[in-house]
């Protein structure tokens, strides 16, 4: 009876485990499935085609996505280090550990609320959406990520490397700069490179902020298109050729996606911290 | 000494920075949820009648259908997020397909959630309506079923990556003591792992709540946006979050925007207390581990 308790128990928890792996194949399967067969040239370098038609393109999401990812990366990555090289300076001070919850805090902040925010910030101020307002939605998820990373890599640095520079009668300032943040870029780029894997899938702070666009827009100040939020308008849009595109789009950002935690891997691999 | 000093008040400027941040957020909320506090005060929360045109506004429909969509799919994915930490921590530690297997689940943390929302939009939704006819149910298909069933499969990672550390915590003595006793190893995984694991698991669970909370985008591809209080689980519904992501670009008068920031402010402040308590006791692990 117990043994066959125990051997039940055994059977249960590997089918359920591996039971969590079927949404997952189910997903890429289908993403392949449907995606691969609206992907050519066209689908790269035309825009959108009005709904009804057959054909067209995504290539404004695809350059709006680039560039609401670079201008969220423009702001996120100098103040994400420097949050990140103060909860690094203060981590034995009470402040240092209030600051951390902080960042928590910012980083468990739902992503709709973070449109919201950017909307009253920016959108409301300038008086329609934009690129930038976007880009700075994303930014806000960006932010904590790159701190807490850095900190964590900062952390393994062995304090005999700073002292023995301390030593050699270099300033404080001038050894992080230049022994400790270089020995580190490793980890800091992986960070980076988590959030940007991170927010180049965001949709919710998007909606009220880069809000979308069926044209193609390089300025900052005006509404954007973007992968995420194209794969939300066409599923729920009632036309077969954007529902098409919708497994497109959804193709073209895994890929993006696995293309960045492919780098990340190898980042890592090739700047470990080792002493 | 003067470049030192430059440094630590540029340094001082990222901590500033953060604080200032998160002060403003919640400023930002607070004022501009003002009116819509002013008005309903309680009522916000009690009164089911959502109606932009005659400027009546109740959360309880949304608040009802968050915390629908987050209790199912807690229960949905609480025996998948624990078989998948004892797979892995218990049953083969140490095997190699077990890496293989940790990093699968990974990937199902880093699936954006519209692909979510667009899977399960086109395979879950047809299920879902499958089971709404054999029961003579009105075949919608979305419903806070099939929120519940998509945010169930997103949330297990979350839940899964605490879990599966705290148990590799439980030190080997203990283990074995058990096993000198004649335990099983079963009774081994539920006398002696899940006791001394059992606030850590509790916290991923917690973690799991938070993303639950507050996804939005899953949710609102197949959860059907019905502003009505939802009788049954196979109904369409909203939550807070799919009911912003919904009505915020449309919303003309100043007491609805401000409703849904309310419930933007609503969504801020209990996802802040879950993730606060949850990294408290994350926090207590680390401090043993040390």
């Amino acid at each position: 009876m117990k043994i066959l308790k125990d051997r039940l128990f055994k059977f249960m928890v590997i089918f359920l485990a591996l039971l969590t792996l079927f949404p997952l194949f189910s997903i890429i399967f289908m993403i392949f499935k449907n995606g691969i067969s609206v992907i050519n040239l066209e689908f790269f370098t035309s825009l959108p085609k009005p709904p009804g038609e057959t054909g067209g393109g995504v290539l404004n999401a695809i350059i709006g996505t680039l560039l609401l990812i670079f201008f969220a990366s423009l702001i996120a990555i100098p103040f994400g280090l420097l949050t990140g090289i103060f909860l690094y300076e203060y981590r034995d001070k009470k402040i240092g550990e209030i600051l951390t919850t902080f960042v928590d805090i910012t980083q468990g902040i739902p992503s709709i609320v973070i449109g919201i925010i950017s909307y009253l910030w920016i959108v409301k101020k300038m008086g329609h959406f934009s690129l930038i307002s976007g880009s700075f939605a994303l930014s806000l998820i960006f932010l904590p990520i790159i701190a807490k990373s850095t900190k964590e890599t900062l952390k393994m640095i062995p304090s005999y490397i700073i002292e023995a520079s301390l030593a050699l009668g270099i300033s404080y300032s001038r050894t992080i700069l230049k022994v400790v943040l270089p020995s580190s870029i490793g980890g800091i780029l992986s960070g980076i490179l988590l959030g940007i894997s991170r927010i180049s899938g965001e949709t919710a702070p998007l909606l009220f902020t880069a809000f979308g666009n069926p044209f193609l827009n390089l300025n900052i100040l005006k509404p954007v298109s973007s992968l995420p939020h194209l794969i939300f308008i066409y599923t729920l849009s009632p036309y077969d050729n954007w529902r098409k595109h919708a497994w497109g789009c959804a193709l073209i950002l895994i890929i993006i996606v696995s293309f960045i935690s492919f780098l990340n891997k190898l980042f890592l691999k090739k700047w470990k911290i080792k002493f | 000494m003067s470049g030192t000093k430059l440094y630590k008040n540029i340094v001082n400027i990222g901590g500033v920075l953060i604080v200032g941040l998160l002060l403003a957020i919640f400023i930002t909320l607070f004022l501009n949820s003002y009116p819509s506090i002013r008005e309903y005060k309680f009522n916000f929360f009690t009164s089911k009648i959502w109606d932009p045109v005659f400027e009546k506004f109740g959360a309880l429909p949304f608040i009802i259908g968050t915390l629908l969509t987050s209790f199912i799919s807690l229960v949905i994915s609480i025996p998948f997020s624990l078989s998948v930490s004892l797979f892995v921590s218990e049953y083969y530690e140490n095997a190699f397909f077990s890496r293989i297997f940790e990093t699968l689940i990974d990937l199902l943390a880093g699936i954006p959630s519209v692909i979510y929302g667009l899977w399960g939009f086109f395979y879950v939704t047809p299920i879902v309506r499958n089971i709404q006819i054999k029961f003579l149910l009105p075949p919608t298909g979305v419903s806070i079923l099939t929120a519940s069933l998509v945010l169930s499969i997103m949330i297990i990672p979350y839940a899964s990556s605490i879990a599966k550390e705290v148990i590799k915590l439980v030190p080997n003595d203990l283990k074995e003591a058990g096993y000198s006793l004649g335990a099983s190893q079963y009774e081994v995984i539920r006398k002696v792992i899940f006791p001394y694991a059992k606030s850590g698991i509790f916290a991923g669970i917690l973690l799991s709540l938070g993303r639950a909370l507050g996804e939005t985008m899953a949710v609102t591809m197949v959860i059907g946006n019905s502003i009505q209080l939802p009788k049954n689980i196979f109904q369409p519904g909203n939550t807070i979050a799919s009911i912003i992501a919904n009505e915020f670009t449309e919303a003309v008068g100043e007491l609805h925007l401000s409703s849904l920031i309310e419930l933007g402010l609503i969504l801020f402040l209990i996802t802040l207390i879950i993730n606060l308590i949850a990294n408290l006791i994350i926090k207590k692990y680390t401090f043993f581990e040390i």
